[in-house]
């Protein structure tokens, strides 16, 4: 055992007596400790860096001529607020189709495949966040789209008493093309996340379901939900800020509109903002970055909002649980 | 309600290996019927096979019959799920829900039965259980506190109304003291004492007072050798096992003159 503790040399003749003053163990605790505080301050430090850069950088955005903002409106809330929407609405539409994938994926590699099929088809999970955003896009915007074209046509013929379905553009590059890439990105994320925490239910409870003759369902929704709730609701929270952020697949997915419609088939939706700052970042126009920092200044709120509501929400869910 | 249990040649595996080999007995019914044994010796999987619970491990399987009041519960229309809503178990330590209240605890197999039930009737069956169970002057102030804020031995308690709520045939406790203290303990023995009029009560324990305190029949079981099956040395009433015993390795385990 290699204990903390060193035993002085026997003095001759005598017992040999303990030494209770390590000298070892504190200088590597206090090493790791230092290490490990260090590597959580350097997380707020580059969190605090970013902030303080999209704020003084991005300040003068909200305040250029008219002109500068002509592109989408006349003042800088009248600029940000279609790209904004198209953020949401691209996020949402992903999270919308990848949420209940997601977890049915996990539940069925969790609880019900048996285990010479769950681990390939984790893997291959796995594998989809190892294709990058570029590779997205191409496939979207050149294959994904045009064959999506039918199914838009189809919903608007027979739904298109809701605005939501509205005319479809012939190429299919509309922004609820975008929120199906988002929410094939965003799948690995939330189903590796869903999978852990749902695998990590205990066996004491899932038994305790099952010999009151529950069924496999039955035992999912008393014991794996209401135990991985929170995780899943982390897991979610980051496909979120994942897909409120990916530039690449947004900008090749979607042909750059002027407004923001709830006609999701729309060719002419606004980007969002991700990918409009990366869209319009080489132009360097007078006053045109600033205005750019400050719509990432949005961007970044608007997931540090999300986020801490999320927590909010979970750590409510669990002080009622608690008693 | 109580049913007996008959078992002839039951052999239970896990994937190829060979855990308990060639057990026949009949348990009765409203009786205390106890299994004791070294750990490992298979006595824990016997439990489980009888409510259909050991084939939940992947792989698990039985080869022999079990059947409860002629109705044999491994034939292949018969559905497990039916099985263990009739055979309840107990396991070794506490397992109230978590997310759930007390009282949505004691219910957690009755809304498993049945989708809908009037509150004056779940009422009845929550103050029922709950009485069965020797838990109703301590808790009946928090009904809707968590169950996980109780002490370990309400908990097991909690467990034992979760499961006789249901009104179930037979009971199955696999160790269901050894996570508790003596106090606990001695609360749930005198709590097998009285549920024993209601039900067929089965149970595991590696405390061989315990055995002879509250079963009436008690089954020895041992290994045949390092990684050979477990089996069933022998199954007698309890007070002849305990003071005279037919067979001479169960006289060499009670006494403590084992191995």
């Amino acid at each position: 055992m290699s204990t903390t503790l060193t035993t002085k040399e026997a003095p001759a003749g005598g017992d040999p007596s303990p030494s209770w003053i390590s000298e070892r163990s504190g200088r590597g605790d206090a090493i790791f400790k230092g290490l490990t505080i260090a590597a959580a301050a350097l997380i707020l430090l580059a969190l605090a860096s970013v902030f303080i850069f999209l704020f003084t950088q991005g300040f003068a955005g909200f305040t250029q001529p008219a002109e500068v903002y002509s592109k989408y409106g006349s003042s800088f809330w009248g600029y940000v607020w279609p790209l904004l929407a198209s953020t949401i609405v691209a996020s949402l539409i992903a999270l919308i189709i990848a949420v209940p994938l997601a977890i049915g994926i996990a539940l069925v590699i969790t609880q019900y495949a048996p285990s010479w099929l769950s681990t390939p088809v984790a893997y291959v999970i796995d594998l989809l966040a190892a294709v990058p955003s570029v590779v997205y896009g191409l496939w979207a915007g050149i294959y994904l789209a045009p064959k999506l074209v039918p199914i838009y046509e189809w919903l608007h013929e027979h739904l298109g008493f809701i605005p939501l379905f509205g005319d479809v553009v012939s190429s299919g590059r509309s922004i609820s093309t975008a929120g199906l890439v988002l929410a094939i990105m965003i799948l690995p994320i939330i189903t590796a996340i869903s999978r852990e925490v749902f695998s990590r239910t205990p066996r004491l409870h899932r038994e305790a379901a099952l010999a009151l003759g529950a069924t496999r369902w039955e035992m999912i929704r008393m014991t794996v939900f209401p135990y991985g709730r929170s995780g899943v609701i982390s897991a979610v929270m980051l496909g979120l800020g994942r897909a409120l952020g990916e530039t690449m697949a947004v900008v090749m997915v979607l042909s750059p509109g002027t407004l923001f419609t709830f006609n999701l088939f729309s060719g002419s939706n606004t980007p969002s903002i991700a990918a409009n700052i990366a869209l319009r970042y080489k132009e360097r126009s007078e006053g045109t970055l600033e205005v750019l920092i400050a719509t990432g200044l949005v961007l970044f709120l608007l997931t540090f909002a999300i986020n801490f509501a999320a927590r909010w929400a979970v750590a409510r869910s669990e002080r009622k649980l608690a008693g | 309600m109580a049913k007996s249990i008959d078992v002839s040649d039951l052999d239970i595996y896990y994937g190829d290996f060979l855990a308990v080999q060639g057990v026949n007995m009949t348990i009765r019914a409203r009786s205390v019927t106890a299994f004791i044994g070294p750990s490992g010796c298979g006595k824990s999987t016997f439990l489980r096979s009888l409510n259909r619970m050991h084939e939940v491990i992947p792989g698990a399987r039985v080869e022999g019959k079990v059947s409860v009041d002629g109705q044999s519960l491994y034939d292949a229309n018969v559905d497990p799920v039916a099985v263990r809503r009739q055979i309840g178990m107990v396991f070794q330590r506490p397992n109230p829900f978590p997310t759930m209240s007390i009282y949505d605890n004691v219910l957690a197999g009755n809304r498993l039965n049945s989708k809908r039930m009037k509150k004056s009737e779940a009422d009845a069956i929550v103050e029922r259980s709950l009485k069965g169970a020797n838990l109703w002057g301590e808790v009946k102030d928090r009904l809707g506190k968590p169950g996980m804020g109780l002490s370990g031995g309400q908990q097991q308690r909690l467990c034992i109304a979760r499961a006789i709520a249901v009104e179930p045939q037979v009971l199955l406790m696999d160790e269901p003291c050894s996570a508790l203290d003596p106090i606990s303990t001695s609360a749930i023995e005198d709590l097998i004492h009285e549920l024993k009029t209601q039900f067929t009560i089965v149970i595991v324990t590696h405390n061989m007072q315990q055995a002879a305190r509250v079963s009436d029949e008690t089954g020895f079981f041992n290994l045949k050798g390092a990684g050979q099956p477990g089996h069933l040395v022998e199954f007698n009433s309890t007070e002849k096992m305990f003071a005279n015993p037919d067979n001479d390795a169960t006289e060499a385990y009670i006494s403590g003159r084992f191995g």
